[in-house]
């Protein structure tokens, strides 16, 4: 089952893919059907009860820690985004003035399903709901080498688009094989596959679940491959994942007004 | 009736190197490698909800750890609008960790690792917070004084200088920084020791730290 979560006639809904249309859960639209160009694209994620945790990971392609000069990390290279940066699928991010370089980062992310604490690799996917695509938009022009990366570079407002689907665990019987790529403007700029990653998805819930429990609704973002590109305003950049979902997002520049 | 103590309902925001002490006893390392640079933005982590401990409640030390570092800091809450609409007193727990190059998530996320004040003090006006001196007691013997005069980045500076690059949304709260003692350390603590985080107008946060599963 794929899942959405959408605006649509003045409220938010819950929504199932139904044949290219999205069937509604609102009991009293229960099975109504709407265009995807009809309704405006939240996050995929149900609303949680306490502030959801974001853990993301840098340098988890081989690839792309070369690309970027590094040796691959000989742990999992961790760091924490606030949910404020989340936004749908078709939505706006805002690029700074004045910077240089600002690239998107295809990346698929883990819904945890259930409480987890200290699980072992071999039942860690058990404890997964779905997974979705994310782009992990970095600002380059803003590193620095104090808790990098700093959260001005990765915890901006619209830097985070996800979705559009939340894909449920079932329907993905192998996340570590999922072909994975970026284009820009039409234009293939990133390819890779979840094969690839140096720490794959249940080595990263062992990981994280050692010293924090993890709950359900909280989000992995796994990291990305080689690939990425300057995006400019009026890019239309979308990363995609097979079987997973097709995230298009827009570049837009800071607002003058 | 009493109301349930408060926990956070937003992304809680911890602030590194912010106040003079610690800054200046960094600063000689601050173009070395791998920094290169003195911090421009604030430097910031997050403290994930697995951490939050309510005020009354214990503390856990993992496995294998036999003492942490505690510390005194002030967090901001946000209001609607972006504006501050309170302050709470908050016990920011870490494991020590001597290189601020890669993000503390090991040390800083650990469960239980972020004491919450039972209440938010309500806050209309910023510059008060300046005169604030928090106080922080272990097993009744006082450790440090942080006074919130001391911060490289006054209250209302650090809100702006946050703000201009993500909004704190209603309920998100922005820790003001914990203060070092002289050495650069902060204070530890064990197993059975009991912290207290005290200051003028806010219930006293007190946090008992235990083994885990006691």
């Amino acid at each position: 089952m794929k899942r959405a979560r959408i605006a649509w006639a003045g409220a938010v809904h819950d929504a199932v893919e139904n044949r290219g249309e999205l069937e509604l859960l609102t009991p009293t639209f229960q099975g109504r059907r709407v265009g995807f160009d009809e309704v405006v694209w939240l996050p995929p994620l149900s609303p949680i009860n306490r502030p959801r945790t974001v853990l993301a990971l840098g340098l988890n392609y081989a690839d792309h820690a070369k690309e970027l000069a590094f040796k691959a990390p000989e742990e999992p290279l961790a760091f924490v985004k606030g949910e404020a940066s989340l936004i749908g699928h078709r939505a706006f991010t805002v690029r700074p003035d004045g910077v240089n370089f600002m690239h998107y980062e295809c990346e698929l992310a883990v819904v945890i399903g259930r409480p987890a604490k200290r699980v072992k690799t071999a039942d860690a996917l058990q404890y997964v709901a779905g997974y979705t695509v994310a782009n992990d938009y970095a600002i380059r022009d803003y590193l620095e080498n104090w808790y990098r990366p700093n959260l001005r570079v990765k915890n901006r407002d619209t830097c985070t688009p996800i979705g559009p689907w939340l894909v449920d665990a079932a329907d993905v019987p192998d996340p570590m094989n999922l072909a994975l790529r970026t284009t820009v403007n039409g234009k293939l700029t990133q390819q890779g596959n979840t094969k690839d990653m140096i720490f794959d998805v249940a080595t990263l819930i062992e990981y994280f679940s050692g010293f924090m429990t993890l709950m359900p609704g909280d989000l992995i973002l796994t990291g990305t491959p080689d690939g990425v590109v300057d995006c400019q305003p009026g890019d239309v950049i979308v990363t995609e994942i097979d079987g997973i979902g097709s995230l298009t997002n827009t570049i837009t520049s800071e607002s003058k007004a | 009736m009493n109301p349930q103590p408060y926990l956070p309902g937003g992304t809680v925001y911890g602030t590194l190197l912010n106040f003079r002490r610690e800054h200046a006893l960094w600063a000689p390392r601050m173009h070395e490698a791998p920094y290169k640079s003195p911090p421009q933005a604030p430097v910031l982590y997050i403290k994930t909800a697995n951490t939050f401990t309510r005020a009354g409640q214990p503390i856990a030390l993992p496995g294998g750890v036999a003492e942490v570092e505690v510390a005194a800091s002030l967090g901001l809450v946000a209001g609607e609008g972006g504006v501050v609409a309170g302050a709470v007193l908050l016990n920011d727990v870490a494991i020590a960790h001597e290189s601020y190059y890669r993000p503390p998530v090991k040390y800083r996320c650990v469960d239980g690792f972020l004491g919450v004040g039972g209440a938010v003090r309500p806050v209309t006006d910023l510059g008060e917070l300046a005169a604030l001196v928090l106080e922080l007691r272990v097993d009744g013997v006082m450790r440090q004084r942080t006074a919130l005069a001391d911060l490289v980045r006054d209250v209302a500076t650090l809100w702006a200088d946050v703000n201009a690059f993500q909004s704190m949304r209603a309920g998100d709260v922005l820790m003001v920084g914990t203060d070092c003692l002289d050495d650069g350390s902060r204070p530890r603590v064990k197993r059975g020791d009991s912290v207290e985080i005290t200051a003028t107008g806010f219930s006293p946060l007190v946090n008992g730290f235990v083994g885990e599963n006691a």
